[in-house]
């Protein structure tokens, strides 16, 4: 069966991000696929299929595909899944979109994040917000006892191992976040919008876990973003251009990411390379995962933009940034934008290939890679987008 | 002495071969008698030969720094007096890798590959930490 531009992002919904707190998770989930409708000139009453990425603050487990779905009065579906892959998750909710509609299982999937973890700032102080107790059980009991908590830390044991075996510095990371940040002062949507950060900002910047700075880590957000797949065919009927799927691909390599130092990004690559029918030189613009800055330098190498090793140097002379060779990140990211995980990346890929993405447009965007990263290294997802069949 | 305010370790059935031998001071991780790799912390089965079965061996205490980081934001009260604090990985010579703390060395001091050894920390009564110095 030929996948390539089977199907099509017909619809994209973003809510408000950051901190907002009009919804709840499940608010920001429904809020997002009516956007996402409205935008593909469709109803609830078309969707058959909705896959939900819960992000932390869903708390009832199995239930949420089907909770959301109660929510919003979504009848007759044939597809429903919660899905978690990490980072990847966006990536593979949209595979098995494209799956279900090249096979005939479903016509009209919603694929939706949506998270509320940060609450309004209380009237009166409450008192030490530090040692809370979910912070506290996100560590293994034996590693909290050592004072290794979150994921930060999990990430900065990594990211230190490539600094020691190539060298790789701060500064090289500050670079990929001033980057990011000058991509999010053009972007509207974006937390920090209009709000420059200079090298020397980054480096003034309060450490969290070295070797990460706070411009090293993503946003927490509330929000909610869906995107609307269905088959190409349906699509050019639609409201707005199509945003066809050319290809997709996952790669889950477990082991121990401080051994390698490599992400699922060279198997992923592979399967959505080959399906698509493109190399490196037919990309127009990179939507990479960026949990932390060290992430999107680990995927630069290994979707080969650069050797392994390198990333540090091959980011550090401004060619992600705007008007340079390799516009990465182009909506801001995770960084300087808005933590939707995997969606943050799918939606930036859908704003730029439909033209839509205003005063940072890359000029002539015509491929979009997508990718999705999780689980410390451990899970990935890529997708190629283009503006034609 | 004062009391002890950092997070305890709640011991497992599965984890306990380890927290005893800690009190004793001496420090085991899991054998594989399928492959006869050495693991740590402890799991069921074998991710490399898929046995189910193993025991718990004493090792030499002695291995190297394979990573760190140093924590600056505070996640628990019991470390707000001591940040910036590192948290190591000790490769040990047996070839598991255990989580640890370095003591007597500044965070900025310690580098990857740095050889180290085993102390124990005798926290409260119930449970002894294995910690690491540095050897050199
Ligand atoms: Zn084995």
């Amino acid at each position: 069966m030929r996948l390539k531009s089977a199907t099509a992002i017909a619809g994209l919904g973003i809510t408000k991000q950051g901190k907002v707190y009009e919804h709840n998770q499940v608010g920001f989930a429904i809020e997002a696929i009516k956007l996402a409708l409205d935008d593909a000139g469709l109803t609830r009453a078309d969707l058959d299929g909705v896959l939900l990425n819960p992000g932390l603050s869903w708390t009832d487990g199995g239930m949420g595909a089907f909770g959301l779905q109660q929510a919003m009065g979504l009848h007759n579906l044939r597809l429903a899944h919660t899905m978690n892959a990490g980072g990847a998750t966006a990536g593979a909710m949209i595979h098995q979109a494209v799956e279900a509609i090249a096979t005939g299982m479903a016509t009209t999937v919603a694929c939706v994040f949506s998270d509320a973890p940060l609450k309004p700032p209380a009237p009166k102080a409450e008192g030490k917000s530090s040692g809370s107790a979910a912070a506290y059980a996100f560590g293994r009991g034996l590693e909290a006892a050592y004072g290794q908590f979150g994921v930060n830390a999990m990430y900065a044991l990594v990211a230190q191992r490539h600094m020691h075996l190539y060298g790789t510095t701060n500064d090289h990371l500050g670079a990929i976040a001033v980057a990011e940040r000058q991509w999010a002062n053009k972007n509207p949507q974006a937390q920090f919008y209009d709000t420059p950060m200079t090298l020397d900002d980054y480096r003034r910047s309060r450490w969290i876990v070295e070797p990460f700075r706070l411009f090293d880590c993503c946003l927490v957000s509330n929000g909610g973003v869906a995107v609307i797949v269905t088959s190409a065919e349906r699509a050019r009927d639609l409201k707005r251009p199509p945003v066809y799927i050319w290809g997709m691909g996952q790669g889950h390599p477990g082991g121990d990411p401080s051994e390698t130092l490599t992400s699922g990004a060279p198997l992923a690559k592979e399967q959505a390379f080959t399906m698509a029918g493109i190399t490196l030189g037919d990309i127009d613009v990179v939507e990479l995962y960026d949990c932390y800055t060290f992430t999107v330098l680990v995927c630069l190498e290994d979707y080969g933009f650069c050797k392994k090793g390198e990333g540090g140097p091959f980011a550090a002379d401004g060619k992600l940034a705007p008007g340079g060779a390799l516009p990465v990140n182009t909506g801001g990211g995770q960084l300087s934008s808005f933590y939707m995980w995997g969606m943050t990346p799918v939606s930036e890929g859908v704003i730029q290939i439909r033209g839509d993405g205003g005063a940072r447009q890359v000029p002539d965007a015509k491929v979009a890679l997508v990718s999705g990263n999780g689980g410390i290294l451990s899970t990935h997802s890529t997708l190629v987008l283009a503006n034609e069949p | 002495m004062s009391a002890y305010t950092k997070p305890i370790p709640v011991i497992t059935p599965e984890m306990r071969p380890f927290y005893d031998a800690a009190k004793r001071h001496e420090l085991v991780v899991q054998h594989c008698s399928g492959c006869g790799a050495h693991r740590f912390p402890a799991r069921g089965i074998c991710s490399h030969c898929l046995s189910p079965e193993s025991s718990w061996v004493k090792v030499s205490g002695e291995g190297e720094v394979f990573s760190f980081n140093v924590m600056h934001q505070i996640y628990h009260p019991g470390f707000a007096t001591e940040v910036p604090y590192a948290v190591v990985v000790v490769k040990l010579a047996e070839g598991a890798k255990i989580t640890s703390n370095l003591v007597g060395v500044k965070p900025h001091d310690i580098t990857i590959g740095m050889p180290v050894r085993v102390m124990f920390e005798d926290i409260i009564e119930h449970v002894t930490l294995p910690k690491f110095r540095s050897v050199e």
